[in-house]
């Protein structure tokens, strides 16, 4: 209602001062939350940030990282994707099912299960743009499909990774796991597409208003049907490397891991508005460090795993009513 | 106040065709279904007992109603439902005279989660999807916490009447106490809605500036669908705890059951539109649909792809023929 600034902002300055804003609290929110973990486990005589710390954090980013830049793609075009959870037992399944432990079929089994991705985020923009039913209700219904054929066709893991694809998991460069490199650069990634391309522009020009959009000649179901496939695609990869962490594909890791909130609680924490139109990669991945690096604090600490739940929920609410207010945005 | 009504009955029977048309068609079809596929079916009793299952969820679905015709979102009732049911069962502990402060407890409690939900979502602007979900976190992670793990105590029998047992009458044989309150709380919540109050409430959910700018409280009404939702997920916590008994997955999966339940029954996500009764029909055609999988002998894993394929051809049906333009947000 206040004046927010209506018309898209164009020049480059104004357009940065906006994306940063909110990206700068979340990471100087990391920044105190590491410090104050430090001396917290410091005092417990431990060190936070040794070279397991930041290995366990890590770790720990990288799959929810992986689901969060999908969902906050989805996110910014206003919509929300719940079927990510599903999707990526699915994915990690395929993705085990098709290597059955031969190194040869890597990048088979990879390819399959990331057209597999496409498939599921296509029939989810396609009934959200051409049936017109809510992403929520249009995703959820995804999600207990997937969940119907996985109740039905699995009982537990299936299929087997060759070693080769567990480096993938388990390799790193120091105390950095190379598959935190692979998500910070698909991270890179989509911030550049977001920020650069006029594929972009248009995902947050139709969050911000989709009629304002449609009317501007902006193809509004092609950017929603786009972010959703990119989302199911990130979920792909999520699914993959839990695979290759596992050994093998588990039909419940993502919904054991709850990853469809969860994400979601990462892209809002990280700043983005869930109504769409404001926000980005780069506070999503602080969102999701902040998520981990709040496990890792309270795994040091030895807290039992229900505190950690209400802190959380505690957190999430704390940080999106402080960007309400920042913004003094009434909806 | 007499000169109003005619005008007043003519909209709500256009809303009535709206809505509430394909849900009793729908229902109407199953109950017949029903009546071929189990020769339980073929006397009262067995619609009896179909409503004593469904009694929880058609009452969680009018909570839910209020929230989402208002606009909102509520993800606690699930958990807050396992919580009621694990906080019953610790301060009863098997204790007869218990029940008689309990049972207003919980009430109380679940009036106080509502209470905070809503203020949280209206004064300090945070989208009630990220509130409620929030406090799903708080509420799942504090109940653990409080029990250590795992739900202890016992319910009381006196507790479990409600849910568990009937009584006598006449042609019908036994009717649970369940189907009453039921009855009850139908009738409330048909008069609530056809009062100024429900009213005002789809008026926010349609269009929530002008009931501001009329002076509607819109705060304060919101905040009030928070409450109902959260004293309907106790009374459906009672009836739960009564027929199940303690368990920490009494409530999983509840809250998304529920807004599948209310969206099948026409209502629209982001508010504004949908009969009460409705919802409800939403809510026992979803059961009506299980038992009927269920008597067909149609696998566990099947029936959470039924589900997701009906909600999404429901919200499609509903939607395609709309008016295009009309796309609404999810707050």
């Amino acid at each position: 209602m206040m004046a927010a600034a209506p018309a898209v902002a164009t020049r480059p300055a104004q357009r940065l001062s906006r994306v940063l804003q909110p990206t700068v609290v979340v990471y100087l929110a990391l920044v105190l939350l590491l410090i104050a973990g430090s001396i917290l486990v410091g005092v417990r005589g431990g060190v936070l940030l040794d070279q397991g710390g930041i290995l366990n954090i890590l770790t720990r980013s990288t799959a929810l990282g992986l689901v969060a830049i999908g969902q906050t793609m989805v996110i910014l075009t206003g919509k929300l994707d719940l079927s990510v959870a599903y999707l990526i037992g699915l994915c990690s399944l395929i993705g085990a099912e098709t290597m059955a432990g031969d190194p040869g079929m890597i990048v088979p089994a990879v390819l399959l299960t990331l057209a597999c991705a496409a498939g599921v985020g296509l029939v989810n923009g396609l009934v959200i743009t051409k049936l017109k039913v809510n992403a929520f209700i249009a995703t959820l219904g995804t999600a207990l499909v997937i969940r119907g054929y996985l109740e039905s066709a699995y009982s537990g893991p299936a299929g087997e990774v060759p070693r080769a694809f567990q480096h993938l998991g388990y390799a790193r460069i120091g105390p950095i796991p190379v598959s935190a490199l692979l998500m910070v650069a698909l991270a890179a990634l989509a911030w550049w597409y977001l920020m650069r391309t006029k594929g972009g522009y248009h995902v947050y020009a139709v969050g911000g208003d989709e009629e304002v959009a449609r009317f501007s000649g902006i193809r509004t179901d092609r950017t929603i049907i786009k972010v959703h496939v990119l989302c199911a695609v990130a979920a792909g990869l999520a699914g993959l490397f839990l695979a290759s962490r596992l050994g093998s594909g588990a039909p419940w890791v993502g919904v054991d891991a709850g990853y469809d909130l969860e994400s979601i609680a990462a892209v809002v924490l990280g700043g983005t508005l869930l109504a769409g139109g404001r926000g980005g990669v780069a506070g999503t991945i602080g969102g999701v460090l902040i998520l981990a690096t709040l496990d890792t604090i309270f795994d040091d600490l030895g807290v039992t795993p229900f505190f950690k739940d209400v802190v959380r929920g505690a957190v999430l609410i704390i940080a999106v009513a402080l960007y309400a207010r920042r913004r003094g945005v009434l909806r | 106040m007499t000169e109003t009504l005619p005008t007043s009955r003519k909209s709500r029977r256009v809303r009535l065709a709206d809505g509430t048309g394909p849900v009793l068609a729908v229902l109407a079809v199953l109950l017949v279904a029903l009546a071929f596929a189990g020769p339980a079916y073929s006397e009262p009793a067995g619609y009896l007992a179909l409503l004593k299952r469904a009694a929880p969820l058609m009452i969680l679905a009018i909570g839910q109603y209020f929230v989402i015709v208002s606009g909102g979102f509520d993800l606690s009732v699930g958990s807050l439902v396992t919580a009621e049911v694990v906080i019953a069962a610790r301060l009863i502990d098997g204790d007869e005279g218990a029940t008689v402060w309990v049972i207003p407890l919980l009430l109380v409690t679940g009036a106080l989660v509502g209470l905070v939900n809503g203020l949280i979502t209206t004064r300090l602007l945070v989208p009630s999807f990220i509130v409620t979900l929030g406090m799903l976190l708080v509420l799942d992670g504090a109940v653990f916490l409080w029990t250590g793990g795992s739900p202890r105590g016992a319910l009381s029998e006196a507790f479990r009447v409600v849910g568990r047992e009937g009584f006598e009458v006449p042609l019908l044989g036994a009717v649970p106490w369940s189907v009453l309150l039921l009855a009850a709380l139908v009738v409330a919540a048909v008069l609530f809605m056809r009062g100024g109050t429900g009213r005002m409430l789809v008026a926010i959910g349609d269009n929530e500036t002008s009931v501001r700018l009329g002076g509607g409280r819109v705060e304060r009404l919101r905040t009030l669908a928070f409450v109902l939702s959260g004293v309907s997920a106790a009374i459906a916590a009672i009836l739960l705890g009564g027929f199940a008994g303690v368990s920490a997955q009494v409530g999983d999966g509840l809250e998304f059951r529920v807004i599948t339940a209310v969206v099948l029954g026409g209502v629209v996500l982001g508010g504004g539109r949908g009969s009460v009764v409705a919802a409800m029909a939403g809510a026992l055609t979803l059961e009506a649909l299980f038992s009927l999988l269920n008597l067909l002998g149609v696998a566990g894993g099947l029936e959470s792809a039924v589900q997701g394929v009906i909600i999404i051809a429901a919200v499609a049906y509903a939607s395609v023929g709309r008016i295009p333009f009309r796309t609404r947000r999810s707050t």
